[in-house]
């Protein structure tokens, strides 16, 4: 038996929006080093549409799997539905993860609220 | 290519191992217990074991207890040591923080039943100190639990210094000795070692077959009650084709010991040279006092399982000691022990290398390991910080 599903190796063996956007919109990083997984999302958005998504990843298979698949599912989403995305989704479009994975597709669904919380806050400011 | 560089978590059973096991399974069925000739063929076949596994540790073949394995032995050796040391009103456990679990877990247990447990800490090169261990020694210490070598960092221990000063000083001295029967010699009259633990499938045995030694006169409290057999320390029906098997394969190591510690020994420092080359690493546990088949190393920016699971996927198969890989929240206890902190233990990687390793293979590990630290580093946040200088390198 594998230990993951075929989805959760192909977005960890070819993940998707993988890097950096210089210029971020919105910028959300969850987790820590001492636990052995940090997550960074970076957001461009425009007209309350997220246009660009990229990841950054430390840590376990599925964490990067998590990553990739949730920056996938919010590309093009409005901001307001990319927020509602829950970590269930996550990890039911990965086909599964193992039960103590679970945290991975938290951590992803976590992320993405810190970038949106981030680019909101940004926008709060502006307009003091 | 395909390389197996797990052998500190099990081996591949031996050809020499296999066919045992076989024959014994198909011509020796019989019961030993049952006094008919074909019980007491297979008897003949468990007593075979006993004396070729007591005199290639120099025991005597009635100090050899035939087990599970070695989570059994260690059990059934720290009980039985422990419920002496009871009845003579000492309750004082002396072992290392960077024993095997089976080791760990049964001490907590006997914590809860009023022992009290000494760790003691390992120096940075994941080596006891002898003399911390003597100082730690008291006069209600009923036991002293050492391990032969440590299963993740391949460190050795100075078990013959301790076994001395444990004679010295009167306190029964265990080994766990499951990563080094069969791989390095033991010898338990010299070392002065009281009781031992060894697990076949370590040496190219079957899985599932392990014994205890215990000096003549310790006596055995049962983990398993039943049967007479072992001398009534050990009830159920013997796994007569495991334990034949697993005195094949511990001959056979044994025999080929010497060879295979000249031929590995270039092979683990030329990839521990090729791996250093890569920035922000560390070597885990001592250069020279480490088993000739095995490499620990700590990579600074990436997490373990990931490692592992891109080196599955270009045919290396080794092991970490980060969290993820075991679904535990820390990392091993044995590199926090060395010193490793948390961000830094997630990263390790642990290649053991069997016996029939080559230096082409030597080549392939290094490339590889590269290249996939390499990759990883590439969108790690934390690889990010650090090169930005927004952390600093631990490594
Ligand atoms: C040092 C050490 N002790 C004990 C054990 C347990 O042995 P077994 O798997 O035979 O129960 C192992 C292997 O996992 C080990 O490496």
């Amino acid at each position: 038996m594998a230990l993951y599903s075929d989805k959760v190796m192909d977005h960890f063996l070819n993940p998707r929006n993988v890097g950096i956007i210089e210029d971020a919109d919105g910028v959300g990083e969850v987790g820590n080093a001492k636990c052995g997984d940090i997550m960074k999302m970076y957001l461009k958005i425009e007209d309350d549409i997220i246009k660009d998504v990229k990841f950054e990843t430390f840590g376990c298979a599925s964490a990067i799997a998590s990553s990739s698949m949730a920056t996938e599912m919010i590309k093009g989403q409005p901001l307001e539905q990319a927020d509602q995305l829950t970590n269930k989704a996550v990890a039911e479009a990965l086909d599964g993860l193992p039960g103590y994975k679970m945290h991975c597709s938290v951590l992803a669904q976590e992320a993405i609220h810190e970038a949106i919380k981030n680019y909101e806050e940004k926008g709060e400011n502006k307009n003091e | 290519m395909k390389i197996y560089a797990d052998n500190a978590a099990t081996t591949k059973i031996s050809d020499t191992a296999l066919n045992t096991m076989l024959d014994c399974i198909k011509n020796f069925y019989g019961n030993p217990s049952s006094l008919y000739t074909i019980g007491q063929k297979a008897k003949e076949k468990l007593e075979e074991a006993r004396l070729s596994i007591a005199e290639i540790i120099n025991a005597h073949p009635s100090e050899i207890i035939f087990t599970s394995g070695g989570s059994e032995a260690d059990n059934q050796a720290l009980l039985s040591a422990a419920e002496i040391g009871k009845a003579k009103g000492k309750t004082h456990i002396i072992s290392t923080a960077i024993e095997h679990h089976a080791i760990l877990h049964t001490l907590k247990r006997l914590e809860k039943n009023g022992f009290t447990v000494t760790l003691l800490p390992v120096k940075e090169n994941g080596i006891v100190d002898a003399d911390e261990l003597r100082a730690a020694i008291r006069e209600d210490t009923c036991l002293v639990t050492v391990m032969a070598v440590n299963n993740e960092i391949g460190t050795i221990q100075p078990i013959k210094e301790i076994g001395e000063i444990c004679r010295e000083k009167g306190v029964l001295f265990h080994t766990d000795a499951v990563q080094a029967v069969g791989h390095m010699p033991i010898d338990v009259k010299a070392m002065n070692i009281d009781m031992l633990s060894a697990s076949a499938h370590k040496f190219n045995g079957p899985k599932g077959a392990g014994f205890m030694y215990a000096r003549k006169g310790i006596r055995l409290t049962n983990l398993i009650e039943g049967g007479a057999q072992e001398k009534g320390k050990r009830a159920g029906t013997e796994n007569v084709a495991g334990i034949a098997a697993m005195a094949a394969a511990l001959k056979e190591s044994v025999e080929n010991m010497q060879a295979v510690n000249e031929r590995l020994t270039p092979i683990r420092d030329y990839i521990i040279k090729g791996l250093k080359e890569i920035p922000h690493c560390a070597l885990n546990g001592d250069e020279r006092e480490r088993m000739c088949n095995s490499i620990s190393f700590c990579f600074e920016g990436i997490e373990g399982e990931s490692l592992l699971i891109l080196l599955d996927q270009k045919g290396i198969s080794a092991s970490s000691g980060s969290a993820c890989t075991s679904g535990a929240l820390d990392p091993s206890h044995v590199l926090l022990a060395i010193g490793r902190v948390h961000d830094v233990a997630h990263g390790s990687l642990r290649i053991s290398l069997g016996a029939d390793a080559t230096m082409e293979e030597a080549d392939y590990i290094i490339k590889s390991v590269k290249e996939v630290v390499e990759y990883l580093r590439g969108f790690s946040p934390v690889w990010r910080d650090l090169t930005s200088g927004k952390k600093e390198f631990i490594l």
